[in-house]
């Protein structure tokens, strides 16, 4: 299924949001200490993500070869027996369960260990990047629609409405072939077709409403309280409150919600990596990895199961550290997605 | 409730508006690069791009442009570039493939989940429900094109269960699609029985606690029947509006991963064929029709939704 939680976005309207100071924080992070489950899914997380920033110390002391090179024609002994690393038939070669091809090659003969740690830098990098746009720029329309409302509420909400009618899959799909033919020039901002930074930027920005939706309908609350008003007739401008008041207690919606955007930036970025929409070769990712073992499903299983471990391992990790944090914080916020 | 009727409408016919400009934005007007190399695809000659600048008229006014590119799409004359095919032919043929899918998943989904939804909230804490919420958190972190391959390479590669992929019209031989349905449509609902069965578990029991639940019980109905006519019908509601955004869900992107996985040639396959050889024209196409249709299912569900639940009506 695309990036999906249950439930509706406006689910954050039904609490309102209380002022969370300092001691909330402390409680919340006693909770999550004691969470064996987020403490797990923390370890496994940073397994991976520390695995993937050794890749290059990987691909130099242990395989030898780079994410690119190619080893079509080369012969390694594997138990003492000389074998192809791609045979004469196309079939590359299975888990070897040595420094050299530990998990096989794939059909260009190149190391899929080496492509697979590649991958993930390139998979984490995107998911990270793009979590970080969203939540920058999510927040922001959040926070101005809902604050300012009148004209600004109109427009931001129209905006947002219009990037949530199209399913998450078909935008990216629009943007990302639209985009890898000629890339994006933003004033002084050149990006070509083939760089990461275009599916970082796509996935970034379909994601956006999925934030800025619950933050307006929190903000919009958060205006009316005492403390808003107080700070208004002490003399503060829109901004400054915004920063001091409205700012500190959208924060807890906000972090609830990074470990989903996180775990769905990189769901999509393999997904529109296995359409081909995302990244471009001869970059790994663990999408385009798991579209080409997809082919060779029959003779190299091993081709498949690799990326699907490691992206199902990063994810579920993900989710459910996002799932104790959201016991631990104590709301009952859910990611509304298709 | 016709006034209801009448906002809702109208909201919908804004963001279908905005979304066909949108559209027309991201394939025409993005900056830097042609839009001409952008609709003709990697590697295509000086000639190719003349003739598109001419069809596509890239030399007149953006709102030429805009109202040029809406009346080829939407009168169904938009020309593929790889092997110059009808664009609307194509989705068309491929339709019967994306609708038996969807159709066939969703019906499976809800029944499922109905039929586990009831069970577990009989037993709370048993094994069906802490089964359940096991599958629905995993199924939010596994897409559904890796549970697609890994059951191929199960059911159809190592035991010959299924057959591995293709589409047999129903009017060919119903024994033949029901067949080669089977697998795509699981692997597409097995992840949605289990939100959709949390979903309405915690409904159940919401609504249980209700005073007319009570009535029902000091009237001596019996449990069955309070259940089958009282709870199920006020609780099925949170489904059905669910269920308008992931139908919608699965026509603009769950069916594009899985048919190309199961080869099902349905629109959805099309789409991702086209992807593979940049063929803008046909995505270009398929994106707004897509985006169209599920705006207008969702405006459709939300409908119903207030004829159901008439408190609706006073929000939005």
């Amino acid at each position: 299924m695309s990036p999906i939680v249950l439930s509706s976005s406006e689910t954050l309207a039904a609490d309102t949001p209380s002022p969370h100071g300092e001691r909330h924080r402390r409680v919340a992070l006693r909770r999550l200490l004691h969470d064996r489950v987020a403490i797990g899914s923390v370890i496994v997380f940073a397994l991976i993500v520390i695995a993937c920033l050794c890749a290059p110390l990987y691909a130099k002391y242990v395989a030898g070869t780079g994410p690119n090179d190619n080893h079509v024609t080369e012969v390694i002994r594997v138990g003492g027996r000389p074998t192809d690393v791609v045979s004469t038939s196309g079939i590359p070669i299975g888990p070897t369960w040595q420094s050299k091809f530990l998990l096989g090659a794939d059909s260009n003969g190149r190391d899929v260990a080496v492509r697979l740690l590649y991958g993930g830098r390139t998979s984490l990098m995107i998911g990270f990047l793009a979590a970080a746009i969203t939540l920058t720029f999510g927040t922001l329309t959040g926070i101005l629609a809902g604050f300012f409302r009148g004209w600004t509420d109109t427009v931001l909400s129209r905006a947002l409405d219009v990037i949530w009618a199209y399913p998450v899959v078909l935008l990216g799909i629009a943007l990302g072939t639209a985009l890898e033919l000629g890339g994006l020039k933003l004033g002084p901002l050149v990006i070509s077709g083939n760089s990461l930074f275009v599916p970082a930027l796509i996935i970034g920005f379909v994601f956006i409403p999925y934030l800025a939706r619950p933050i307006r309908t929190q903000v919009l609350l958060l205006r009316e309280r005492e403390f808003v008003a107080a700070a208004r007739l002490l003399g503060k401008g829109s901004m400054s409150i915004i920063v001091s008041e409205v700012l500190p207690n959208v924060t807890s919606a906000v972090v609830v919600f990074v470990p989903l955007i996180v775990a769905n930036a990189i769901l999509l970025e393999a997904g529109l990596s296995y359409l081909g929409a995302g990244v471009q070769a001869p970059n790994p990712s663990w999408g385009t990895m798991i579209a080409s073992g997809v082919a060779l499903i029959t003779s190299t299983p091993s081709l498949l199961f690799a990326p699907v471990i490691m992206l199902v391992a990063t994810t579920v990790s993900m989710n459910l550290f996002g799932e104790s944090l959201r016991n631990a914080i104590g709301t009952t916020t859910s990611m509304a997605g298709r | 409730m016709a006034r209801y009727i009448a906002r809702r409408l109208v909201s919908s016919l804004v963001v279908l508006f905005l979304v066909s400009v949108f559209t027309f934005l991201i394939f025409q007007v993005i900056p830097n690069g042609s839009p001409a190399l952008r609709i003709a695809g990697r590697g295509a000659s000086p000639a190719t791009l003349a003739a598109v600048v001419k069809e596509w008229g890239f030399n007149q006014p953006l709102y030429v442009q805009y109202a040029d590119m809406m009346e080829k799409i939407f009168t169904g004359s938009v020309v593929s570039y790889s092997g110059n095919i009808n664009v609307l032919g194509q989705l068309r043929a491929g339709l019967p493939a994306t609708v038996s899918l969807a159709v066939g998943a969703s019906v499976i989904w809800l029944s499922g989940a109905i039929v586990i939804g009831v069970i577990s909230s009989r037993r709370i804490g048993g094994t069906v429900d802490r089964l359940m919420g096991v599958l629905a958190s995993v199924s939010i972190s596994v897409p559904v094109y890796v549970i697609g391959a890994v059951a191929l390479y199960f059911l159809a590669y190592k035991v010959s269960i299924f057959p591995n992929g293709g589409y047999v019209p129903i009017s060919q031989s119903f024994f033949g699609w029901l067949d080669h349905m089977i697998l795509p449509w699981l692997c597409l609902s097995v992840g949605f029985i289990g939100l959709y069965s949390r979903v309405l578990r915690s409904s159940i029991i919401e609504t249980e606690g209700e005073d007319f639940v009570r009535t029902a019980k000091a009237k001596g109905l019996t449990k069955r029947r309070i259940l089958v006519h009282h709870v199920l019908r006020t609780s099925m509601i949170p489904i059905i509006s669910l269920w308008g955004l992931d139908f919608a869900g699965v026509i603009g992107g769950g069916a594009i991963l899985i048919e190309t996985l199961f080869n099902l040639q349905g629109v959805g396959q099309y789409a991702a064929e086209s992807i593979g050889l940049l063929d803008i024209p046909p995505i270009m196409v398929i994106v707004m029709y897509g985006t169209f249709f599920v705006v207008l299912l969702t405006t459709a569900v939300d409908i119903l939704h207030a004829f159901a639940e008439p408190r609706v009506r006073l929000q939005v």
